[in-house]
């Protein structure tokens, strides 16, 4: 994980600074709140249906435990005893004083944390996979590259005020855990056919009101210029976004219009007189940030050691936990435990300040102090040695850390909806609280296998619902709480947006026609092993509307 | 939803309040007949017709010390005198979260 | 509005002038940018300081050609959160080298002030007078940039690079700017 240096906190503290004389200056009446609107915004502070709520940034995803015992402080001194981690890797406080702010941001920034620009309109917290820097499919560590662009665009001069937020996403496996192309921008480390490395750039990806998957614009872009290159894009958007409109502001939206085509060459023309500037990136800068990012001292350990086997063999429990949460790592006798935060009955994605302790005990012992947040809202403890997996297990079970229902049906991915945010129509946790009830035996989740639900509580779309296996969108119709339906949807690299079933259906009926659905894929299915979304692309969505509004 | 206040023209349906949220701490108010604002919902200044709700609206848009993001809120006048949120989301803010928050882990 | 320029509120020099009126004699304007391709080779031989204020929303490009003859270029922010103007500045100062004043005019307010200089404002038709008496301070609350841009300071990345053995990162804590 990246250490900051004397520069990171400099800027760190200096920023806690300013925003302190900014809180103050609207305490005082000094600024007006819509002086003051953009200003708390580019630090992460909503405003919300009840009180203020602070988005902290974990650039891809990744935490030491000194960082995760800091959230606990801060969830118990500044909020009410929990966060909520998000579907862009980030942390939501959703309780907080404007007036208590700059202690908050002073205590998260002695850690090398902030809430800068995880809103606003400007570049947002960068994304990777959750797995990055230890999947064995990748071809480096995608971090590196997050860090320096993270870094780049943090408190730039030109892209602090655009016509809307900014997304990016850093990828370096084929198979895309990070939902590149949802994104506003997207890239890829890749090697081409003669095997030099570059970054696939993909733009113009973006849920809500029309969404769009990200389109190529540049196949193999040199490591030397992905600063260049995403200067010239984001100038490009900064100047020829809509303004007009904020449901046609996004980058998308000149993309289409333009056409990926026209859009790639304006960016191509401001990128030629640009790349071999200051922004061309020296050997030395590279090694320098890499430098930084702190890697485990591993141990020369063998795969499947006798306590693994052993465990396995002795308790069926373990055994299924270790097939539904753990993963493999590119260090042989190590694995990636995937720890589910999608409990029965329980808001996803949320986590209490003292499992946050606990499991930094866990991290210290047992993955080398650290933690990972994925975009589907669970946790990851990233390096843990595959000898230690038993005993781990044991202790994540303590703390309700031990879910086997992690990529299956009671896995929901949910935005905090109506409870929470002030943009909702309805609400949308609830409405995951009871599927998950629902299907609360494991045995029936396993035989569904992988089923991927999206819950949005508005057209936002912060639950990515477009890319669910199964999306579910809460609407208003009458003052009353509604739910479209839509199947067929992937976030991965064969990403696709899932089509509408038919009319929205009531709250009280949503859990119904989720049962409907999957009793529908087991009569449809040829084959025990065939997935829930292979099934809806292979017979169409016309079988499962029949079954779902026959009695509708 | 987009605040009512972005409204041109406000029509009301029956009783509203204006609400806002507090800026100190965010948490959820009515401007009271005073001109200042409470947290009670019993203590919100009631208008019944368009004008008055755009006048109470103006004035406390003109109040970005105290609250902001203020707009016009349905509520129900129940016999008794007791009043009640209009509409889900003003329970909501109201009430808080209709769901549990997290308990803390018992060791 | 208080012009500042150079830390300092200024009077400012220049007068601006409308689509129609007269030119004056001698003194140094500012011309709307539609007048100002209209009838710009008889300006460019006029004896007197010209400057062009642009729109946020024309390519700056267009202005190119004439930049060697003009003192000032004016430029827009129609509301602060409208930051078009930043990438023309940035595009003059850096690819069209423009080295003539640079103002900021329109919603220019304080917490802009650190962006608007490095991207290479030099002249601020500042909004509310409280911030024009803030501008030194608010000017440098920032002693580290992440990237290069038109104020020419160098960006951390570099610092790193080419810190010798005096002046690790970590003696940057106590190292002068």
């Amino acid at each position: 994980m990246y250490i900051y240096d004397a520069f990171d906190r400099r800027l760190l503290a200096e920023r806690v600074v300013d925003f302190r004389d900014q809180v103050s200056r609207r305490l005082s009446g000094e600024l007006s709140e819509e002086e003051f609107k953009p200003l708390r915004l580019m630090n992460g502070v909503y405003l919300q249906l009840h009180a203020y709520m602070l988005r902290i940034a974990i650039p891809y995803g990744t935490l030491s435990t000194l960082q995760l015992r800091k959230l606990a402080e801060i969830a118990r001194k500044y909020d009410r005893g929990y966060g909520h981690f998000t579907t862009r890797q980030n942390i939501q406080f959703h309780w907080i004083k404007l007036a208590e702010l700059p202690d908050a941001m002073a205590e998260l920034a002695a850690v090398g944390m902030h809430g800068m620009q995880t809103s606003g309109n400007n570049v947002r917290n960068i994304t990777t996979d959750q797995w990055a820097g230890v999947a064995p499919d990748e071809i480096e560590d995608p971090r590196i590259w997050a860090e320096l662009i993270r870094q780049h665009v943090t408190l730039h001069p030109e892209f602090s005020f655009m016509p809307r937020k900014f997304k990016i996403a850093v990828g370096a496996s084929h198979h895309d855990r990070a939902a590149l192309r949802i994104h506003d921008m997207a890239l890829r480390l890749h090697r081409n056919a003669a095997g030099e490395a570059g970054f696939e750039v993909m733009v113009g990806g973006g849920l809500g009101r029309t969404p769009y998957l990200a389109q190529t614009i540049k196949p193999l872009l040199p490591k030397r210029d992905v600063l260049s290159y995403v200067e010239a894009v984001l100038r490009t958007y900064n100047q020829f976004g809509r303004r007009d409109n904020i449901w046609k502001a996004r980058i998308k939206i000149l993309v289409h219009d333009l056409g990926a085509e026209a859009f790639a060459k304006e960016v191509e023309a401001e990128w030629q007189s640009i790349r071999d500037g200051a922004l061309a990136l020296e050997p030395a800068m590279v090694a320098d940030i890499a430098g930084r990012f702190r890697y485990p001292n591993y141990a020369t350990l063998d795969d499947g050691p006798p306590e693994l086997a052993a465990a396995r063999r002795g308790d069926r429990a373990f055994d299924v936990w270790l097939s539904n949460c753990v993963t493999n790592h590119k260090m042989l006798g190590y694995a990636i435990a995937t720890l589910s935060l999608k409990p029965e009955g329980g808001t996803p994605g949320d986590c209490t300040a003292a499992q946050m302790d606990k499991l930094a005990d866990l991290a210290d012992r047992y993955s080398f102090g650290e933690v990972r947040v994925g975009h589907e809202q669970n946790l990851a403890l990233p390096h843990v040695a595959q000898r230690d997996l038993p005993v781990l297990w044991r202790e994540l079970g303590a703390i309700g850390l031990a879910r086997t229902n992690v990529n299956l049906v009671s896995d929901i991915i949910s935005c905090p909806g109506l409870d929470y945010c002030s943009l909702a129509n309805a609400r949308s946790i609830p409405i995951a609280q009871e599927i998950t009830r629902r299907f609360h035996d494991l045995d029936r989740q396993r035989n569904l296998g992988r089923l991927h639900i999206n819950i949005s509580g508005c057209i936002n779309a912060c639950g990515h619902h477009h890319v669910g296996h199964i999306g579910i969108l809460g609407v208003e119709k009458n003052g009353e709480e509604f739910y479209q339906i839509t199947l067929g949807g992937k976030a991965d690299e064969n990403a696709t947006l899932g089509t509408l079933i038919g009319p929205a259906v009531p709250y009280a009926q949503v859990a119904d026609v989720v049962e409907d659905i999957a009793a529908a894929y087991l009569d449809l299915r040829d084959k025990p092993n065939e997935l829930f979304i292979d099934t809806v692309k292979r017979v169409g969505i016309e079988p499962f509307r029949e079954r779902v509004y026959a009695a509708r | 939803m987009t605040s009512p206040l972005d409204q041109k023209k406000i029509k009301i349906a029956g009783p509203v309040v204006v609400t806002a949220n507090r800026v100190g701490d965010g948490a959820v108010v009515y401007r009271s007949p005073d001109g200042g604002w409470t947290t009670e919902l019993g203590g919100a200044a009631i208008v019944i017709d368009a004008d008055s709700a755009r006048v109470l609206a103006e004035a406390a848009a003109g109040d970005d010390l105290h609250a902001i993001g203020p707009y016009i809120a349905p509520v129900k006048l129940l016999p008794g005198g007791n009043v009640r949120p209009g509409n889900l989301r003003e329970l909501i803010r109201r009430g808080g979260p209709t769901i549990e928050l997290p308990a803390p882990l018992e060791s | 509005m208080p012009l500042v320029e150079n830390g300092q509120i200024v009077q400012d020099r220049y007068t601006y002038v409308g689509d129609e009126e007269p030119i004056p004699e001698r003194v140094p304007v500012i011309v709307p940018a539609q007048r100002f391709l209209a009838e710009a080779d008889a300006l460019i031989r006029r004896d007197g300081s010209l400057g062009v204020g642009w729109p946020n929303d024309r390519r700056i490009g267009e202005l190119a050609p004439w930049l060697g003859h003009l003192a000032l270029v004016a430029l827009k922010f129609p509301k602060f959160r409208d930051g078009r103007a930043y990438s023309q500045a940035r595009l003059l100062r850096e690819t069209y080298r423009f080295r003539g004043t640079l103002r900021a005019t329109g919603d220019v307010l304080r917490d802009q002030f650190h962006f608007l200089i490095r991207a290479g404002f030099d002249s601020f038709e500042v909004k509310k007078p409280a911030d024009a008496h803030a501008f030194a301070e608010a000017a440098n609350r920032y002693s580290v940039v992440y990237q290069p841009s038109a104020d020419g300071r160098t960006p951390a990345l570099r610092r790193r690079v080419t810190a010798t053995a005096t002046e690790s990162a970590d003696a940057i804590d106590t190292a002068k700017r």
